[in-house]
């Protein structure tokens, strides 16, 4: 799992089924000092995140579409959760 | 998938028991409009590719789908070879 | 998943058939502002996504689960066609 920031959203007509009905979120991995991991990406949404919340990111495929209730389908990364606080060993 | 150019083979006398009768091939990958790129991958070859032919990779655990890969320890299999690739320009 | 733009196709008679009759797309993977970001990678669809336009695409495993239960080897596949981009970077 990875430490994200949602940064944005998608509006997509066309798509696979099961990915209708949640959000598809762009997320920003973050490194632990907060700053970008790379290029945002597309996750979808399994607890209601909105633009600005630092959340919890899944990239494995049966963790992310099993969060969002649909086994079987082609989602290989979602929001899974919202992060309160991290506290980091100084040393 | 990643597109790559056959560019050797490798012989491998002892291995996984799973691996027997596999065709393995060394592929450089390339870019879709031709160019190599760095680096190479070993491949079980599915389909018959031959020396210098382009041909389409699958990698991770995708290429246990690959046919006769079903079970194996398989990272990377060949599942098609390319006849053209057009690039919209 | 990730953000790409759909900028060719490719073509190939000897396969596994399970990719018998899927289109095989060559896809720029890009970032929300719509530049490059990585390298060129080829998809299957399961949106009838064409020429130039805006796509996401899922990777793994998981990418081969819109066609079952055919099993169609692929690793990545166009899930969605991108309509809209609503993106809030960070100051």
């Amino acid at each position: 799992m990875l430490i994200a920031r949602v940064v944005g959203e998608l509006v997509a007509t066309q798509k696979h089924a099961s990915h209708e009905g949640r959000k598809i979120l762009l997320v920003q991995p973050l490194n632990l000092d907060g700053s970008p991991r790379g290029v945002p990406l597309v996750a979808l949404d399994a607890v209601d995140a909105g633009v600005g919340d630092r959340v919890l990111l899944t990239t494995e495929g049966y963790s992310a579409m099993t969060s969002v209730g649909r086994p079987n389908s082609p989602i290989d990364s979602a929001v899974i959760g919202f992060i309160d606080r991290i506290d980091l060993d100084p040393a | 998938m990643i597109l790559g150019r056959v560019v050797g083979t490798v012989v491998a006398t002892r291995k996984d028991p799973r691996l027997e009768g596999k065709k393995l091939l060394i592929i450089k990958p390339v870019t879709p409009d031709g160019e190599d790129e760095s680096g190479y991958v070993v491949s079980v070859d599915t389909v018959s590719a031959g020396y210098r032919e382009t041909v389409l990779l699958v990698a991770g655990s995708s290429a246990r789908m690959a046919e006769g890969c079903k079970d194996t320890p398989v990272d990377s299999a060949i599942v098609g070879i390319v006849d053209t690739v057009r690039l919209d320009t | 998943m990730q953000l790409g733009r759909v900028i060719g196709r490719v073509w190939s008679t000897v396969k596994n058939s399970g990719l018998d009759g899927q289109r095989l797309l060559v896809v720029q993977p890009v970032t929300p502002e719509l530049k490059p970001a990585g390298k060129l990678l080829i998809c299957a669809d399961c949106t009838g996504a064409g020429a130039g336009e805006l796509i996401y695409w899922c990777r793994g495993r998981e990418s081969s689960f819109p066609f079952l239960p055919v099993e169609v080897q692929t690793d990545a596949t166009i899930v969605g066609i991108v309509d809209a981009v609503d993106y809030w970077p960070e100051p």
